[in-house]
Parts: structure tokens; C-alpha cells; sequence
């Protein structure tokens, strides 16, 4: 592994005429103090930057990616420590510089952009509240009317038109890309030489996320700024920076020109991070013929080999004798009006048909506020529809009574986004599967106990792990679990509603890979809900694009893919990050 | 805004006429005869009974009493207690003394407990945050009486820093022992509250934010840490100066505190009807005002709730 670093890292030195680098970490060590001693986050990591490079570090949760840029800022969350190493910025060692010292540091010389937008600003207080005491705490201008005038200029530079309006609003009335612009604002109010973005933009809409990351990038470009980027998808990375360093399990494993890493991997982490990113993955499909021959030649004997390819393929051959089966589900003018207080009505979702037929995906695709959740729950009978019809199994939705529907929903089960939120804390992984089973009464004690194991075994998980709690459990293992849970009725409908959104890359692929086995397995019908259209490819049939409440482009995968129809679509797949990068070689 | 006051202004007619009816009916039911109680072991004259039962509206069917009764609160009478003495009187002596007890209480319970769940929750699991634990759990394990005792004698008799009991008038420097008193009760709570609300509030992204725009500590405490860990707090207060209003018998009895604890305990004792309803209709009263003073101070602090029209 070391090997790999060492020669990577003379690449990226010699590319560079700029003697002095901005940002030089060298076998920068973090650990965390815990109840079992200290833990290592960060081991060994080497990353230089010069100065107008942008660069990318790219890793999964937990590989180490935001400890290494909170560790350069020195904000590390609770016992976290640089235990080793150092940390140049033009020069001056910050890993043993003085609270005064960072704080003159923090704002000034380097910038911050955080990842949530949501959590990372204060809600009591107003946006002008907040941009201004980061440009009078920099020095950058005092006096009420200077500080005032900056943070207008800040804002707007940040890309929020009539900032002056809004300075006196509070965060919740602004939106997500909204709330991103003041962050990246403040990020850049006293002009740093260095922006660290962490994470900037993964918790917005893709085409929100390529407008702000466009900006960002011709923002940090005019002003000269030096960006660290910091990110899990390594399409994105790729195509905002020049150089990548890929990190696993607080180690560089690879780093690079971004092309050059992405072309032709050197580390089998990084490889298999390439094959499984959907983003890359599903431009392979266009790109070559013959791309499962062309990925094993790649993949390294010894590494479990997650390939979304393969799974399209699987899919590609059950949907062939799947058309003239009846339909698992009917929509028909399905519409749901929400009322508002004071404000009249809003038209959620607004005359939606599709069918769905028997073993087959549809996936749903739309951005937040489209009204594609909105569809799941009145699927799901969690939700009443204002009007329209919903015919499941040839039954209509409303004409059944309490009796019939609790029955339904034995044939119908959910899979949520949140794999931390939706399974219960106090239950163990036995008793979250088995309970749906008791709650219809089927089986027996022992049959139930059976069943779990058989689950279990489904979702490739330890049997062992009946006794354990969900907090034992990482993310992937957890969503399985919620997997195993819908199907633990032997449901002929599962609706996946953004279920492997919070995942990473690796897991996500395994996830996806999971459920087309299971559905090939058991003829099961997906309803697939994401705002991610990278994985749609790969999972889906048939895709319904929403925009606002209404279906604008409903078709094939291929056909959608390959010949959008509606403006909105075409930059709906514009904005993948990774699509525009030419992967062939 | 104004809307939703009206509106929670409308809602509190219907809860303050229960409630009075409910107490009006319970303090009619209750067993014995008031006029007659009145004379002790003495025998009365029947005339004179048979007139005290006229003035009082006794010999009147219930509900004509209670319509009486809220005839006289519309028009501000309260009728007159058992000495003569006009309820509106006795209300108007008593209340402000309690008012300025509860006062003088919410005010050192503010102090100590924000400034100690602070210092606690920004030093969680250190020596102050440990000791600050055992002291409340010793607070709140001890009940009042005890603590007002103990206060008493070590504080102003044996020290002779304070008056043992409150002098007429109840001057504010003889408020101070008994406040101090009533805010050991919720000084734990506060003090709780606010450590873990701090704690909270530290672990928040917006806080790493702020010190990554370059805040000093100095300015990222008070205004990022502090003001967002103050709400639930504020809120308790609120309440709790509600609770305070409405008497803190206990406490009052034992420093002679001629407030509204004290004087209602007596006149339940002595079934004086016009005074306890009195008393307890404008304590429901006090507690409507709070609670809706609580929710709109809810709206100041943090603004993302706003109230619809």
C-alpha cells in the first residue's frame, strides 16, 4: 500500500512549478480516545497542495476524509487529538499552534464549508447576524454600515441575488442551496488563501449541487483561492479537482491526477470504488459492449467484486418475460392536496397514472419537494389521496375496508431512507424482523424464529445476529435488516423509498446487488423512490421523472437515459457528477 | 400575533368558568357549617346566624350562588370574608408581597443555575461539572422545610444576618432568606437543564461553524452556545415564577410571609368560601397569563416558530 503513495506522490510534486506548497501534511496522525484506548482515525496521511490547485480527498464514512480537514483547522469533535505528524500551511506548523493562533487562522487564512446546510447554522439567529460577525471578527471591515456593505457583496458573490433583502431572515426561510450560498459565503469572507469544502454540497439536489459547485469553482478560481474539496463520490471529485487522494480506513491508499486515478486505478480499494460508483458505472454501460469481460481483467482475485454492471444485467434478462404479466400496481389520477394555513391550498402531487407490472422496478425519480415520497405514502395507505384511484393486486385502495387493508399491507411493505432512524433501538435485530409476523399472526413461535434465521440467510447476514442491536450495526448491515423485516410477509410489493441514499458507494452497490437477487429470487415488484438518478440505471425498468407534483417524462430506463424528452430530465442527468468524465480508454 | 392572543384570550373564558364552578362546588360540598364554625365553641345568637347566612347568600340555592358569585367578579367584588374585610382587599395585600418573593426567588435560581449549568456543561464530566451534580442531588433529596429551618437558624439567628420572620409590610431585604430558600428547590433543575441543553447545544455543527468563520471562544459561548441552550430553560422559568405566584405555602408559613400561601392555607382552614374561591380563581388567572406569556416569549427566542393568524 505504501508502495502505491510513494510513487503516486512524486506524480503529483512534479506536475507543479510553485516551489512552496499552500498545504503540507505529512504522516498526519488523529486519534480519538475511547473506552478501549486510543483509536486511530487518521495514520499517516501525506496530501500536498500548491497553491490554485484544487484538490479532492474522496473515501467512504469513516475513512478518515473530514477528521484529516477538521484535524487542518484543528476542530476536531470531542476527545479527537492530532497525535502525530504536522501540518503546513505556507509554512507555519499548525498542529502545534495556540488557540489565539488558530483562531487568527480559522476564517482569515483558511475557509470552511461544512457539509449539512441544514445544521450548520444557527437557527436563532438571522442570516446578516451570522455573515457579519464573521467579517468583523476577520477584520475584514468594522463599523455597522462597512460590515453591512461586505456582507451584501458576500452574499451576492455567493451567488444569492437580492442578499440585502434577505440578511434580516432567518435560516429556515431559506432553502437548502440557499442556506449552502451563505455558508459558502462565509466561507470566503475574508478572502482565504485555502477553502476547505467538506462535503459541500451531498446532502442537496444534483441539479442544486452542480450549480453550486459550478459556482464554487469559478468563484475560488477568480479570487485565487486554493479549494480542498472533500467528498464520497468519486465521480464528483473527479470532476472538480485536478488531483484526488483516496483514502481508506485513515490511510492514503492512492492519489493522483483525477483522470489519470480514474482511468486506470492502482489500489484494489480504489478500483472497486471505481466499478461500484453508479455515477461511472452506468456511463460504462454506454461506453463499452463488453464492460463485465473489461472490469475482470481489473478486478484483483482476492477482492469480493461488487459490480453494478453485472446486476443490470440480471435485471435486463427478468424483465424480458415480464411485460405481458397484469399489473402489481395501477396509479390512476392519483393527487393529493395539502391544505395551508392562511395560504390556500397546496397541490402536492397532481394527477399521477403509471402501472407497474408484475416483477418488475419503477423507479420514481424527482427532486425534494417533487411529491415522489407524497406517491410512497399514499401507496403505503399513510397517507389519504385527495382523489384519483390506486389499484393494488386488483384491489382498489379506497374501497377497502380496515380488515382488508391490514391484510394488504402483509402483501405491501416499505424500506425507508434511514437506516439509523427506522429501526428501533430498545429491539433487538430478532425481534425487528419477527415482528411484523407476529403482528399478522403468522406461524408459530418457533416457524417465526425459522423465518428470521431464513432472512437472515437472504440478506446475507450472520445468524448470529438475532441478539444484537441495531447500534452494533453499521449502516449497510442496518438497511439489510430493514430488508429482511419487509420481507419477512413474503410481500409481492416492496416500495423503496430513498433506500440506499444514505448509504455509501460500496454498500450502496451491495444493497442494489441484493435487491435484484432477491428480486429475481422471489418475483418480487419495486416501487424504487430516489432522487439519485445514477442509481437508477442500474436498478430500474421503467422511470417516472417528477417535477412539482406532476409526471413529466414517463418511459423505459433506456429510453430515458438514452433519448430524454423534457428539459428537466436532460439536466436531471446532466447534473451526475462523473457523467461528462470519458472513462474508456 | 394578535390574532393568536385573541384567540388564546377567547380560549381561557371557558377554563377560567370551569375551574371557578369546580371550585365553587367543591368548597360548597365541603362537610360543616361555616357561620357556625365561625363562633368556635361559643352559641350564637340564631338571628345573628340567620343574618350572617343572608349577607354570604347561604341561604340561597347553589347555582344562584355561584351566578352571584360571577355577577361580583365581573364587577370586581369578591365579596367580603369572614372578618369583614373585602376579598379584593385581601388579594390586593397579598399578592404583590408573593409577587416580589417569587420575584427575588426566579431571580437567584436564574443566576446560580444558568451560571453553574454552564460552567457544568462546558466542563462536562470535570470536577465543577461532578460536584455541581452532588450538590443538587443533596438540593433536591432535602425537603423545603428543612432547608427553610435550617436557613433560619444558621442565617438569622445564629449568624443574625437576616430577620428570623418577615416584618410588616414585607420589606425586600427580609424576602431575601425566604427567596433564597424557594431557589434552592428549582436551583438544581435549572442548574440541570441548562448543563445538559449546553451540552447539547456545544455538540451542534453550527457551533464548529462558528469557530471555523474564526470566532474566539469569548463571543462563540454566550451567543452560538448559550442563547440556543436558554430556551428550554427560559421556559421553565416562566413556569416556574407561575408556581411561585401561586404561593409557596411551606416556605411562607415558616417565615411568617404574609402572602398568598399563607393566607389561603388559613382561610381554607376556617372554610372562608368567598376567599378561597377568590384566591384560587385568580390563581387560574396567573397561570393562563403565564402560560401564554410563555408561549409567546417560546416565539421571541427562537424564531422559527411564529404563530399563525
Amino acid at each position: 500500500m505504501s508502495s502505491v503513495t510513494r510513487e503516486t506522490d512524486g506524480n503529483t510534486v512534479n506536475s507543479q512549478n510553485d516551489e512552496r506548497p499552500i498545504l503540507e501534511i505529512k504522516d498526519l496522525e488523529v486519534g480519538f480516545n475511547t473506552q478501549n484506548g486510543l483509536v486511530k482515525a487518521v495514520d499517516g496521511v501525506n496530501i500536498t497542495l500548491y497553491r490554485g490547485q484544487s484538490l479532492a480527498i474522496v473515501g467512504e464514512s469513516g475513512s478518515g476524509k473530514s477528521t484529516t480537514a477538521h484535524a487542518i483547522i484543528n476542530l476536531l469533535p470531542g476527545t479527537g487529538k492530532i497525535t502525530g505528524g504536522s501540518i503546513k500551511l505556507d509554512g507555519q506548523e499548525l498542529s502545534t499552534a495556540t488557540p489565539k493562533e488558530m483562531e487568527d487562522i480559522r476564517g482569515r487564512r483558511i475557509g470552511f464549508v461544512p457539509q449539512d446546510p441544514m445544521s450548520n447554522l444557527n437557527p436563532v439567529w438571522s442570516i446578516g447576524f451570522q455573515v457579519e460577525e464573521a467579517i468583523r471578527s476577520n477584520g475584514i471591515a468594522s463599523g455597522k454600515k462597512d460590515v453591512r456593505a461586505r456582507a451584501i457583496e458576500v452574499l451576492k458573490q455567493a451567488g444569492l441575488g437580492d442578499a440585502d433583502r434577505r440578511l434580516k431572515q432567518y435560516p429556515h426561510q431559506f432553502s437548502g442551496g440557499m442556506r449552502q450560498r451563505v455558508l459558502i459565503g462565509m466561507g470566503l469572507a475574508a478572502n482565504p488563501q485555502l477553502l476547505i469544502a467538506d462535503e459541500p454540497t451531498s446532502a442537496l439536489d444534483v441539479t442544486v449541487q452542480r450549480v453550486i459547485l459550478d459556482h464554487l469553482e469559478t468563484l475560488t478560481r477568480d479570487l485565487g483561492t486554493t479549494l480542498l474539496f472533500i467528498t464520497h463520490d468519486l465521480g464528483l471529485a473527479a470532476e472538480r479537482a485536478e488531483q484526488l487522494v483516496v483514502m481508506y480506513k485513515g490511510k492514503v491508499v492512492e492519489s493522483g491526477p483525477s483522470v489519470k486515478i480514474l482511468k486506470d486505478p492502482q489500489h484494489p480499494y480504489t478500483q472497486r470504488l471505481v466499478a461500484a460508483a453508479p455515477s461511472l458505472a452506468s456511463r460504462r454501460i454506454q461506453a463499452s459492449d463488453t464492460p463485465l469481460a473489461e472490469l475482470d481483467i481489473h478486478a484483483p482475485a482476492e477482492a469480493e467484486v461488487v459490480d453494478l454492471i453485472a446486476t443490470a444485467e440480471a435485471r435486463a434478462e427478468a424483465r424480458e418475460h415480464a411485460a405481458d404479466l397484469p399489473p402489481a400496481i395501477v396509479v390512476e389520477d392519483l393527487t393529493k392536496v395539502y391544505k395551508i394555513r392562511g395560504s390556500g391550498e397546496f397541490k402536492a402531487v397532481d394527477n399521477v397514472s403509471f402501472q407497474i407490472a408484475k416483477g418488475t422496478t419503477m423507479a420514481l425519480v424527482g427532486e425534494s419537494g417533487s411529491g415522489k415520497s407524497t406517491v410512497a405514502k399514499m401507496l403505503l395507505k399513510l397517507e389519504d389521496a385527495t382523489s384519483g384511484k390506486i389499484i393494488v393486486g386488483g384491489q382498489d385502495l379506497n374501497a377497502l375496508g380496515g380488515k382488508e387493508l391490514f391484510n394488504l399491507r402483509s402483501r405491501m411493505q416499505p424500506v425507508f431512507q434511514d437506516p439509523y432512524g427506522s429501526l428501533n433501538p430498545l429491539r433487538n435485530i430478532g425481534n425487528t424482523i419477527s415482528e411484523p409476523m407476529s403482528v399478522h399472526g403468522v406461524g408459530t413461535r418457533k416457524s417465526r424464529q425459522a423465518r428470521v434465521f431464513e432472512l437472515l440467510d437472504q440478506v446475507s447476514l450472520p445468524k448470529m445476529l438475532v441478539s444484537r442491536y441495531p447500534n452494533e450495526l453499521s449502516g449497510g448491515q442496518r438497511q439489510r435488516i430493514a430488508i429482511a423485516r419487509a420481507l419477512a410477509l413474503k410481500p409481492e410489493i416492496v416500495i423503496l423509498d430513498e433506500a440506499v441514499s444514505a448509504l455509501d458507494v460500496l454498500v450502496q452497490a451491495q444493497i442494489l446487488r441484493l435487491l435484484a437477487d432477491l428480486q429475481a429470487e422471489l418475483d418480487l415488484t419495486y416501487l424504487f423512490i430516489t432522487h439519485d438518478l445514477a442509481v437508477v440505471r442500474v436498478i430500474a425498468d421503467h422511470v417516472a421523472v417528477m417535477q412539482k407534483g406532476k409526471i413529466v417524462e414517463y418511459s423505459s430506463t433506456d429510453e430515458v437515459f438514452d433519448n430524454p424528452q423534457q428539459q428537466y430530465t436532460q439536466d436531471l442527468l446532466a447534473a451526475i457528477p462523473g457523467a461528462s468524465i470519458e472513462l474508456a480508454s | 400575533m394578535a390574532g393568536y392572543i385573541l384567540r388564546r384570550v377567547l380560549q381561557a373564558v371557558p377554563v377560567l368558568l370551569g375551574t371557578t364552578f369546580l371550585i365553587y362546588f367543591m368548597v360548597f360540598a365541603m362537610p360543616g357549617d361555616p357561620i357556625v364554625a365561625l363562633f368556635g365553641d361559643k352559641t350564637p345568637n340564631p338571628a345573628v346566624i340567620e343574618q350572617l347566612r343572608e349577607r354570604y347568600h347561604f341561604d340561597q340555592p347553589f347555582i344562584v350562588q355561584y351566578l352571584l358569585f360571577l355577577k361580583g367578579i365581573f364587577v370586581g367584588d369578591f365579596g367580603i370574608s369572614f372578618s369583614g374585610q373585602p376579598v379584593t382587599e385581601i388579594l390586593a395585600k397579598t399578592f404583590p408581597v408573593t409577587l416580589r418573593l417569587a420575584a427575588l426567588a426566579i431571580f437567584f435560581e436564574m443566576i446560580a443555575g444558568i451560571g453553574v449549568g454552564l460552567i457544568a456543561g462546558l466542563r462536562k464530566g470535570k470536577f465543577f461539572d461532578s460536584s455541581a451534580l452532588a450538590v443538587s442531588l443533596i438540593l433536591i433529596s432535602v425537603p423545603v422545610f428543612v432547608i427553610a429551618f435550617v436557613a433560619q437558624l444558621v442565617f438569622a439567628i445564629n449568624l443574625g444576618w437576616f430577620r428570623a420572620t418577615v416584618g410588616p409590610g414585607a420589606p425586600l431585604q427580609d424576602l431575601i432568606l425566604p427567596a433564597l430558600v424557594l431557589a434552592t428547590i428549582s436551583f438544581a433543575q435549572i442548574q440541570r437543564l441548562t448543563r445538559s441543553s449546553v451540552i447539547e447545544t456545544s455538540g451542534q455543527d453550527f457551533v464548529r461553524t462558528a469557530a471555523s468563520k474564526g470566532l474566539s471562544r469569548r463571543r462563540i459561548v454566550p451567543v452560538h452556545i448559550l442563547r440556543n441552550s436558554l430556551i428550554p430553560v427560559v421556559t421553565y422559568l416562566a413556569v416556574d415564577f407561575g408556581t411561585l405566584m401561586v404561593g409557596a405555602t411551606v416556605t411562607e408559613g415558616i417565615f411568617n410571609v404574609p402572602g398568598v400561601g399563607r393566607t389561603l392555607y388559613q382561610a381554607i382552614i376556617r372554610g372562608e368560601r368567598p376567599t378561597v374561591v377568590a384566591f384560587v380563581t385568580v390563581m387560574v388567572l396567573i397561570y393562563l397569563v403565564v402560560n401564554l406569556l410563555v408561549d409567546l416569549l417560546y416565539a421571541v427566542l427562537d424564531p422559527r416558530i411564529r404563530y399563525a393568524k
